[in-house]
């Protein structure tokens, strides 16, 4: 269910890396229970601008809400507190490869939970997780044990475990079969369900992006080139626009 | 100004960046909560897991030190002198030099590698979005380690190339045991042990420091990896010397040497 109270508001937002200027004066809104997808070409900015949102780069102009907090204006500490809210799904999941499925989940828990809430409640919510990605019984596995699909679904599990009010998904499906890329865009659906999470995807998988997306912006030459559901888009005459649905 | 543009060169931008990574680490390392559980896992790493190859090395550097410094020593009727001399050669320079040259192969080598995979598949950014500081809990605890453990190493080593100098001496000669100790620990004074421990504290620190540098800013992909494992180490031992170089002035002139 989409909610009109924005968690995500994206003002203006420039970002240039020398002379590539990636994101030109982009714009967003982000509703509370919304999935939307952010489409364009590889190396359009799409991984930058989620980035920025989570201020792993810092732009170079514009604001970004989230919660209503101008995250420029938050310190360390703050910023760190308000990343509890806010899941990031790397496009290589980035699982610690030293450390067991267990290890893994728990690892944000150490930041945002005193000693005695992880004594008492860590293992329930690990266990929680693992069973809401149905991989229960690899958690105490390492990540090299694990097919990418699995892998990708304990990123997603490590994501969800402090129950975030929003999810950044890099490139969910990528690199993964078809069958796995359904299975997963399925499970990011039931997780919003579960969790009432809003989610921004960045995507050009087209059945990632017809399963999940409730709008989709279409990011081309760094500006918000398009925007509308996919029923919208696909009928849309513009060629740049158009090139994305080809044979759809 | 012009001279200022003479210094913009990779050499000094480099040594720049060295200089603010290490000013990160000082500030890092004075804020409250560090991460004392990954501190001791890497104590465990780095110490216990070098010290084989540190302790074997160290046994056959003392060894063939006494069996080589032998024959000269006999040839000026001085070989009584034997245990001093192999006692203050391998306290004041070889021992902790070789160690930690050792350690910047191996340490500074797998730090630099760990470090560097981590930053090419995003662990370290999924860290930071976790809400973990990764500089304290990856670059913090490695330093610490590492100056916490070269010394120790350093001064196992020393015991260690002692025996094996021991084991040298009687391959050819015969000194008994309690007089092999007796004079190797009368020829060291206060100003042999010092000097080549705190050396080895800024041993350790800089083959820490180095290693973490190089990996936390590997640049993208595999032979990035590579690359900052591989001048980790480079830059580790020529560390080690110039160090080593300082210290013996810095001991010159205190009256230590």
């Amino acid at each position: 269910m989409i909610k009109d109270k924005a968690i995500i508001e994206v003002d203006r937002l420039n970002k240039s890396f020398g002379q590539n200027h990636v994101l030109r004066d982009f714009s967003l809104q982000l509703s509370e229970g919304e999935n939307l997808v952010i489409l364009g070409k590889s190396g359009s900015g799409k991984s930058v601008l989620i980035k920025c949102i989570i201020r792993l780069i810092e732009p170079d102009s514009g604001t970004i809400s989230i919660l209503d907090q101008d995250i420029s204006l938050l310190d360390q500490d703050e910023m760190d507190l308000l990343r509890a809210d806010v899941g990031f799904l790397f496009q290589s999941n980035a699982l610690y490869d030293s450390m067991t499925i267990r290890q893994n989940l728990e690892f944000p828990l150490r930041r945002h939970w005193t000693k005695e809430e992880r004594e008492l409640k860590a293992e329930s919510a690990v266990k929680e997780a693992l069973e809401d990605v149905g991989l229960l019984h690899t958690i105490d596995m390492m990540p090299a044990e694990l097919s990418g699909g699995m892998r990708k679904r304990i990123a997603l599990a490590r994501t969800i475990i402090l129950k975030p009010k929003v999810i950044l998904y890099d490139e969910p499906t990528t690199g993964l079969d078809p069958i796995t890329g359904r299975e997963i865009s399925e499970l990011m659906n039931r997780i919003q369900e579960k969790y009432n999470t809003a989610s921004i995807i960045i995507s050009h998988d087209m059945n990632c992006i017809r399963m999940t997306a409730n709008r989709i912006i279409m990011l081309i030459e760094g500006r918000n080139y398009a925007e509308g559901t996919f029923e919208n888009l696909i009928k849309n005459q513009d060629p740049k626009v158009g090139d994305f649905f080809e044979g759809l | 100004m012009a001279l200022l543009d003479k210094l913009d060169t990779p050499f000094f931008r480099e040594v720049g960046e060295i200089a603010r990574f290490t000013g990160r680490f000082f500030r890092e390392v004075t804020k409250p909560k560090q991460e004392w559980e990954e501190f001791v896992n890497q104590s465990y790493h780095i110490g216990y897991k070098t010290f084989t190859l540190v302790g074997i090395t160290a046994f056959i550097m003392g060894l063939v030190l006494t069996i080589q410094s032998r024959p000269t020593l006999v040839e000026f009727g001085a070989d009584a002198l034997l245990p001093s001399m192999v006692s203050v050669s391998l306290v004041r320079e070889i021992a902790p030099v070789i160690t930690a040259l050792i350690c910047a192969g191996k340490i500074g080598s797998g730090i630099g590698a760990e470090l560097g995979s981590m930053r090419v598949t995003e662990q370290i950014d999924a860290m930071e979005v976790s809400g973990t500081n990764p500089f304290k809990y990856l670059v913090v605890t490695r330093v610490l380690a590492s100056t916490v453990m070269v010394p120790i190493l350093s001064s196992l080593a020393i015991a260690i190339s002692l025996y094996g100098g021991y084991l040298g001496a009687n391959l050819k000669g015969d000194v008994s045991w309690s007089l092999y100790w007796y004079q190797a620990y009368k020829a060291l004074i206060y100003g042999d042990f010092v000097p080549a421990m705190v050396k080895t504290i800024f041993f350790g620190f800089a083959i820490g420091i180095v290693g973490c540098y190089k990996g936390y800013n590997s640049q993208k992909g595999t032979e990035g990896v590579g690359r900052s494992a591989t001048t980790a180490v480079i830059v580790a031992s020529l560390l080690v010397f110039i160090l080593d170089l300082i210290a013996v002035q810095v001991a010159d002139v205190l009256g230590l040497t």
